[in-house]
């Protein structure tokens, strides 16, 4: 299996403060990687520094067997990385159409149009002519991840999109997944809230503190294991 | 019949300034970036106009077919070169680059053409006029301004209602770090608005030119009712800014009727009572949070 994702001993900073430390991570093409961990673990350093809006001050980001790492976020997504970023950032003056329409704005061919998404999301298709400053948090979820995808992604980062959703809303946002899974797309999701990925991912790697603790198969690992990896018990025992 | 009069003139006075203000309203709209250089580029453009009907021999409205697109690349290079590079170092450093830059131009004009005051000869277009009855009759050239002016701006905003650079433009005006996430080049993006903000400029200040004389320093003038017409009508809403534009083209008529130098102050009697009491201005643009 080639890998479609490969980050190689990446270090970040914010400043002074170093966020990753030699970070390592692989995904393969078609496959569903969970990064989970606690609040500020790093995980959605690590989204940012795959989609280029960060840099890594060493170690290296290789796209489809290229390194990206010099690359910003635009030229990224057009060799095929998408990333919903945390907070969603809908543009809150376009309609939901707009919002899907841009994101396709780089024409990069694939399964995904506003037809195939809104089959993907029917609540968007409801939506369509609503302007996203008016959408709920579910709503604002579903139209970033179907802005993503409308950039025909090989690659698609989620980045924490169960933050501040009701449950009920997160099943209904998880329940798309495997259908974008399907399609042929590679999806990373970051995520604080076990209570859906662990079910969605093939494979799981787990953040403390900028460093990989814990990397299984999804279906091999227990809560045990996650949760003392997710807090860090391993380490403290030991 | 002589209030009357006063209005019909000053809506047609109002279409100039809205040709006038839609290239800084552009800007403004999309990138957030007050361009104080407007007025002396417009009047650069008149002078480039004049040079190629002096040197050509051509008819005036030919050599907009000169102007605009020089103009136009003009505008995506300033971006690229100076705007942009300005933009990255906050709010405050474009507004003043383009004040050194209207400076540099109204100079240079000023050193090529000298100080006297010129201006574009289009022969009988000029006193030609439509008689609609009693005494009331408009200039053709007016009636032609007003038309190109809500022509432009209805051409522009549609650009950006409906094509996918306008959409993109205003994704980056939204969120300009979602738009590069999307695979949207600002840089690009942001030159593109200024090639089309200078090509707008060059028509207005080439329209300018036909109308009336002009010096090097004309520029300031033009600047200032560019910058009332944007902001009695909203910032960063292009039918705004024509509503604008014709609002102050009948304050400025109507003062005049009441006492001939009354006129530009009465223009801006109106742009401070509309910053006094609607400080969004007229129409502005529908934002939800």
């Amino acid at each position: 299996m080639s890998m479609l994702l490969e980050v190689e001993a990446a270090d970040v900073h914010y400043g002074e403060l170093k966020a990753l430390h030699g970070i390592d991570l692989r995904i393969a093409e078609g496959e569903t990687l969970a990064v989970i961990g606690a609040n500020g673990a790093g995980k959605s350093t690590l989204l940012k520094t795959i989609a280029g809006v960060l840099r890594p001050s060493s170690g290296a980001v290789r796209f489809a067997g290229e390194d990206v790492s010099g690359l910003g976020p635009n030229r990224r997504v057009a060799q095929g990385i998408a990333l919903t970023p945390e907070g969603r950032r809908i543009f809150g003056s376009m309609t939901v159409e707009e919002n899907l329409l841009v994101g396709a704005h780089t024409r990069r061919p694939g399964p995904w149009s506003l037809a195939a998404v809104y089959e993907a999301f029917p609540i968007l298709a409801e939506l369509q002519d609503r302007r996203g400053g008016v959408l709920s948090g579910g709503q604002q979820q579903a139209t970033a991840i179907a802005r993503a995808l409308m950039s025909n992604p090989r690659l698609l980062l989620l980045d924490e999109v169960s933050l501040g959703l009701a449950p009920v809303v997160i099943a209904d946002i998880y329940a798309a997944l495997p259908r974008i899974a399907e399609m042929g797309t590679t999806v990373l999701i970051v995520e604080q809230d076990l209570s859906q990925v662990l079910r969605a991912a093939d494979r799981v790697q787990c953040l403390l503190e900028g460093r990989t603790v814990l990397e299984a198969p999804a279906a091999e690992v227990t809560r045990e294991q996650v949760a003392a990896a997710y807090f860090g018990l391993d380490r403290e025992a030991s | 019949m002589a209030w009357v009069n006063a209005v019909v003139q000053g809506l047609l006075l109002g279409g100039s300034y809205a040709l006038l203000a839609c290239g800084l309203s552009l800007m403004f709209g999309v990138m957030r970036l007050v361009n104080l250089a407007h007025g002396a580029l417009a009047v650069a453009a008149a002078y480039v106009a004049m040079s190629v009907v002096d040197g050509t021999g051509v008819p005036a409205f030919l050599s907009l077919l000169v102007v605009v697109p020089l103009f136009a690349v003009a505008g995506y290079a300033l971006q690229r070169g100076l705007f942009n590079r300005a933009l990255g170092f906050g709010e405050l450093s474009p507004l003043l680059v383009s004040f050194g830059l209207a400076v540099i131009v109204s100079n240079g004009l000023q050193q090529v053409y000298s100080s006297d005051s010129r201006s574009i000869g289009i022969g009988e277009l000029a006193t030609a006029s439509i008689r609609l009855g009693g005494d009331l009759s408009i200039g053709v050239f007016s009636l032609i301004t007003l038309a190109v002016g809500v022509v432009v701006i209805a051409g522009v905003q549609l650009f950006l209602a409906r094509t996918r650079t306008g959409r993109a433009m205003r994704a980056t005006r939204d969120d300009g770090e979602a738009a590069r996430l999307m695979g949207i080049d600002d840089g690009h993006l942001y030159a593109v608005a200024t090639a089309i903000a200078l090509g707008t400029v060059a028509l207005a200040g080439v329209f300018l030119g036909m109308s009336t004389q002009f010096t090097p320093g004309y520029g300031d003038l033009v600047l200032i009712f560019a910058f009332e017409a944007v902001i009695i009508g909203g910032l960063g809403s292009l039918w705004g800014t024509l509503l604008g534009g014709l609002v102050l083209g009948v304050a400025q008529t109507v003062g005049a009727q009441v006492d001939p130098a009354y006129g530009v102050l009465a223009g801006h009697l109106v742009f401070l009572a509309v910053l006094l009491l609607k400080p969004s201005g007229l129409l502005p643009k529908v934002v939800p949070a």
